[in-house]
């Protein structure tokens, strides 16, 4: 630790000093450069080093061995533990943003100028502030069972609520593809609250003479939403949209806290854990990482042309 | 600013972070010396042959975190006080997937205390574990069985002393409920069996059970088939089916895990106080065996270790709340013993290591740390029972120790990961939730690595 800090001390020194024996327009450049250099040298090290060898990785077999080519990949594509895996993926990414995102719209447009807004606004947003395991802990006792018998008294929130309507309780974490709707919920009452915070921003910044000149025009509410906020604020919906969307893909802890990938709720992030760590299938697991990072790269390209072209206007 | 003095100013800054940094750190857990174990004197000239050790350190790494890691900690005590060698303990959940990676990345601690032999060849062929110095195997050769010593060696080189031991083949019940109801602790397995039936009729949910645990959920169940494999088919089969001689869905197994399912799939039997069949997926293993206490259930069957389950006031004795059986065998004359252990695996060879490995694969270190602790035994020949204050690690110490018992190890930890610690669990959960058996032995047996 000592000499970690030492030697990064060291390291700011050296830099800061190279970087002041140039000076003028020309050196410029070079003190850019040496500024740089040090982050440059650390994405090598710690991202662009690590993804090559995984990618390298995944055309070998579990032991690292012996080229196997594409097998991990049929795998993934064949098997049928791992098609569950891609499924409930998909069934997240396709679900959790646009869920979250219209919540969170719709909050954000119904609170908007109400009377205690702030206080509406912390009571969502809250669940920002818990970490993804402490939310999938409070989650796990919403959904927790009790059997249906004389003396047990249930102490989850949701058997509850369903003894109270005179059902019976279920074992809501075990049959697909419940549970992983179920999972789901947990991340959309995270992530909603940001979907109302950014969306919320954004329907602050229309300026008030297009609000107006809407109003003149004797607009209803919903022709307001409509053809007025949602146009205004269509960048930083697909910011939300985007930004939780990545997030879905990489989801691991809620997953790995409420099921452990039990009961087919595998996702790609946690069943590559699973394989690397666990299984001790380095080939398959890295095949699983790759896999991931084609799939976020589409969204994340999108999200930065779609940032660039907003901030170009 | 001229450059000359910008880095001096970077080297200031420099300084005051480290400084600040290092106020931060370095503030040591104090421990309380008042254990009896750190009063408790070692033979000191066992290890002068390892040279002067003052002021030499050893890390240790496991999967024992607190409380129960205090129990280790003083257990070195007498070592640390007779050598001068500190010992620095470091306890993780995730041990198992942390060491290896520790040891693939060039990080090991010195000692690494694993607790499946499965795990031990796994960091075995990293090449970065070293061979137990001749001592040690001296010492194992005196005070283990044979099988004992066979878990901790690969390719024909041995790596490390067992250090504790645990009994899985025990079965949970409540002594007054057995007296009450006239009860007798069964001797075979058609007596378990009779004794499952007769509580049906006495309308009671025999038996409790649960196997979720996390990303091993599914685990207690194949301590069962394990169980069940070793009675039915003795040791000879067992081994031939953890080292793959036999197939997973060959007709031993798959009988193996029907007679398993006559208790487990069974409504009359499971699942007292919990649930139906079904739930016993989704309870934990931890919570599974605490009805017995509230009379919902009568058995359950789980390891030694289990004792530390149980609330604080419960009298775990034999005429207390709750205590332990053995598993019966299949018929009076076989004592087979499902159980684990675990083994400490150095990746260091200096001599403060080998001293310090030798120091715990002795009777002495076995019979300290007893004292010490709750819910651990060590299959070590010369640990005595009475060292130890609990009644079930004492039950658990009698039967490992019992010169006609045949003890096997947990097979799944055995198993190549894929299987035993992956494909193995998830089709014991599928199994519990309703798949059939063959389905669940043909993908057991499809996922063992060619």
């Amino acid at each position: 630790m000592f000499a970690a800090i030492l030697l990064f001390a060291a390291v700011v020194g050296i830099i800061l000093f190279i970087a002041g024996r140039f000076g003028g327009r020309r050196g410029d450049r070079v003190v850019a450069y040496s500024y740089l250099a040090p982050t440059l040298l650390m994405l090598l090290v710690g991202l662009v080093y690590p993804g090559i060898r995984t990618i390298y990785e995944s055309f070998f077999d579990a032991a690292g061995d012996v080229f196997i080519g594409l097998d991990n990949y049929q795998t993934i594509f064949t098997d049928k533990d791992q098609l569950t895996v891609l499924t409930n993926t998909a069934v997240w990414v396709l679900l959790t943003p646009f869920v979250a995102t219209a919540i969170g719209l719709l909050y954000a447009v119904l609170v908007d100028k109400a009377r205690l807004e702030s206080f509406a606004k912390a009571l969502i947003f809250m669940p920002m502030a818990i970490s993804f395991v402490g939310a999938s802990i409070i989650w796990k006792f919403v959904y927790a069972y009790r059997p249906d018998q004389a003396n047990v008294k249930q102490i989850g929130l949701l058997n509850q609520i369903v003894v109270w309507m005179g059902g019976t309780p279920q074992l809501w974490l075990l049959d697909w593809p419940l549970n992983t709707l179920l999972l789901i919920v947990v991340m959309i009452w995270i992530q909603a609250g940001f979907a109302m915070t950014v969306l919320s921003a954004a329907i602050k910044a229309i300026p008030g003479d297009i609000i107006e000149a809407a109003r003149l025009d004797g607009v209803s509410p919903w022709g307001m939403f409509r053809f007025v906020t949602l146009p205004s604020i269509r960048p930083a919906v697909v910011v939300v949209l985007t930004t939780i969307g990545i997030g879905t893909l990489k989801v691991f802890d809620i997953v790995r806290t409420m099921t452990g990938g039990q009961y087919d709720t595998s996702v790609i992030a946690n069943e590559f854990y699973s394989q690397s760590f666990r299984s001790d299938n380095q080939g398959l697991g890295s095949a699983l990482a790759v896999l991931l990072f084609v799939l976020v790269i589409p969204i994340v390209a999108y999200n930065v042309r779609h940032i660039r072209r907003s901030e170009s206007l | 600013m001229s450059p000359r003095f910008r880095s001096a100013l970077a080297g200031t800054l420099g300084a005051g972070l480290v400084l600040g940094l290092a106020a931060c750190g370095g503030s040591d857990d104090s421990n309380d010396d008042s254990n009896t174990a750190a009063q408790s004197s070692i033979d000191c000239n066992l290890y002068k042959e390892f040279g002067d050790l003052k002021g030499k350190t050893v890390t240790v790494f496991a999967s024992i975190v607190t409380p129960e890691d205090k129990a280790y900690k003083d257990s070195y005590k007498p070592f640390e006080q007779c050598t001068g060698v500190t010992i620095k303990y470091e306890g993780d959940k995730s041990f198992e997937t942390q060491i290896l990676v520790r040891a693939k990345a060039g990080n090991p601690p010195d000692i690494a205390i694993v607790p499946q032999p499965g795990l031990l060849q796994q960091l075995v062929a990293t090449g970065k574990a070293v061979e137990a110095p001749a001592t040690v195997s001296a010492n194992v050769d005196k005070w283990w069985g044979k099988d004992w010593k066979a878990y901790a060696t690969v390719d024909g080189k041995f790596y490390g002393a067992p250090s504790g031991a645990n009994v899985k083949s025990l079965v949970w019940y409540s002594p007054s409920e057995f007296k009450e109801s006239g009860y007798a602790i069964p001797n075979t397995l058609d007596e378990l069996k009779a004794l499952s039936d007769k509580m049906v009729a006495d309308k009671k949910k025999p038996w409790c059970a649960g196997i979720a645990s996390g990303e091993a959920t599914g685990w207690p169940i194949t301590d069962w088939q394990e169980d069940f494999m070793l009675r039915l088919y003795g040791p000879e089969t067992y081994d031939k089916w953890v080292k793959h001689e036999i197939p997973f869905n060959g007709p031993e197994s798959t009988a193996a895990l029907d007679a398993v399912g006559a208790y487990l799939k069974n409504p009359a039997y499971v699942n007292g106080g919990l649930g139906d069949v079904k739930s016993i997926a989704t309870t934990a293993f931890q919570d599974a065996g605490l009805p017995i206490l509230e009379g919902t259930c009568s058995m359950h069957r789980q390891a030694s270790f289990y004792a530390a389950n149980f609330d604080k006031g419960t009298k775990v004795a034999e005429d207390g709340d709750v205590f332990a059986f053995y598993l019966p065998g299949k018929d009076g004359t076989s004592k087979p013993v499902l159980g684990g252990g675990e083994f400490n695996l150095a990746f260091a060879d200096r001599p403060e290591v080998k001293a310090f490995q030798t120091y715990l694969s002795t009777d002495t270190w076995a019979n300290i740390k007893a004292k010490a602790s709750q819910g651990w035994v060590s299959a070590n020949k010369g640990l005595d029972p009475n060292n130890l204050s609990n009644p079930v690690d004492k039950l658990a110490a009698v039967i490992l120790l019992d010169p006609k018992a045949t003890f096997r190890f947990d097979g799944s930890d055995m198993m190549p990961a894929a299987v035993g610690s992956n494909a193995y669990w998830k089709q014991a959960t599928s199994w519990i939730t309703g798949q059939d058996t063959v389905t669940t032995v043909n993908n057991i047996e499809k996922a063992w690595p060619k």
